[in-house]
């Protein structure tokens, strides 16, 4: 099994990424913005950091990439595609997820761990997971904020597409644990067919217990389970 | 072909936070301007470019809007030509 993990000019966990797939047993490989090309891949990753500088939104140039001419019609075939953090915005801008993310209410990037819920277990990312876990995954970004309009937000809440949740530590989604004022305390969301999801959280940097959590291991062995049964 | 000047205003649609904005709407208070009911801050963006009508750079920069510069999402924007430039283009 084969996992992209895209790289482009200011992305900076592509390399947690990368380490992150090979250490649940899968085999990762770096691809370029410029590349073409993801046949060979059996999955997607977009990875975090600052594509371009955040210059005009950010993921909005990113967006652009020639990369992108591929993820978007491998995401529409039912390709997995995951995008943390930076990669989640770009995912937003592509159109392959609804919605927008806008600057922090704060203001202010915030960068430390949060909890959060696991709303669904029946999805190629959180098969591995509990429902209803509470997980604590750091966050780091400065525009982290979900926004969209009413009738996206409803149908989003209505088919169940929201992931995951920032919570407190009685798992309840109180206005204390949002540390972005996204609607709902939105952390994670999936498109329609359940192939694409995008997260603010770092999972892959909750993957050892030297660096203060394991709980994002899940995520990356959900993945691979799923991707093991579906190619054999 | 003549060289256009045009300028694209991005704003925050009706609606949406602007945390920016409302971080200045405070400050503004603070600083006395206690009149000041609502800020909010959008973008400014000028855009030379050679096309063969005021109508066709206008058209342009509605495209440019649409695939690249504002996110209907979460942004408006209005193009508006400030004129052709002289000495350019060809």
């Amino acid at each position: 099994m084969k996992v992209a993990v895209v790289t482009f000019p200011g992305s900076n966990c592509d390399y947690d990424l990368y380490k992150a797939v090979q250490q649940v047993g899968a085999e990762a490989e770096f691809v370029w913005h410029r590349e073409r090309g993801l046949d060979r891949f059996d999955a997607v990753l977009l990875p975090g950091g600052f594509s371009y500088g955040d210059y005009l939104r950010p993921g909005a140039i990113a967006r652009m990439s020639p990369v992108m001419e591929d993820v978007i019609p491998f995401a529409e075939k039912g390709g997995p595609v995951l995008g943390i953090c930076n990669g989640f915005q770009v995912l937003c801008e592509a159109g392959l997820l609804p919605g927008a993310l806008v600057r922090n209410d704060s203001l202010k990037f915030r960068s430390h761990d949060v909890r959060l819920r696991v709303e669904r277990v029946d999805t190629l990312f959180t098969s591995d997971y509990a429902q209803g876990q509470i997980l604590r995954i750091p966050i780091a970004h400065g525009d982290g904020n979900f926004e969209a309009d009413t009738d996206t937000l409803k149908a989003l809440e209505d088919s169940g597409r929201v992931v995951f949740r920032y919570v407190d530590a009685s798992g309840e989604p109180t206005e204390a644990a949002n540390p972005n004022g996204s609607w709902h305390n939105i952390a994670g969301i999936t498109n329609e067919a359940g192939n694409v999801l995008g997260m603010m959280p770092h999972p892959e940097r909750a993957m050892e217990e030297l660096l203060g959590s394991t709980d994002g291991v899940a995520l990356f062995t959900s993945l691979v389970s799923s991707l093991s049964g579906a190619s054999a | 072909m003549t060289r256009y000047r045009l300028e694209i205003l991005v704003k925050p649609r009706p609606g949406l936070l602007d945390p920016q904005g409302k971080a200045i709407h405070h400050s503004l208070n603070s600083l006395g301007w206690e009149g000041v009911q609502d800020v909010r801050v959008g973008k400014a963006m000028y855009v030379d470019l050679d096309a063969a009508s005021e109508s066709e750079a206008l058209e342009a920069a509605d495209a440019m809007c649409r695939k690249l510069l504002a996110n209907p999402v979460t942004e408006d924007f209005e193009v508006s030509l400030v004129g052709a430039l002289e000495g350019a283009g060809s």
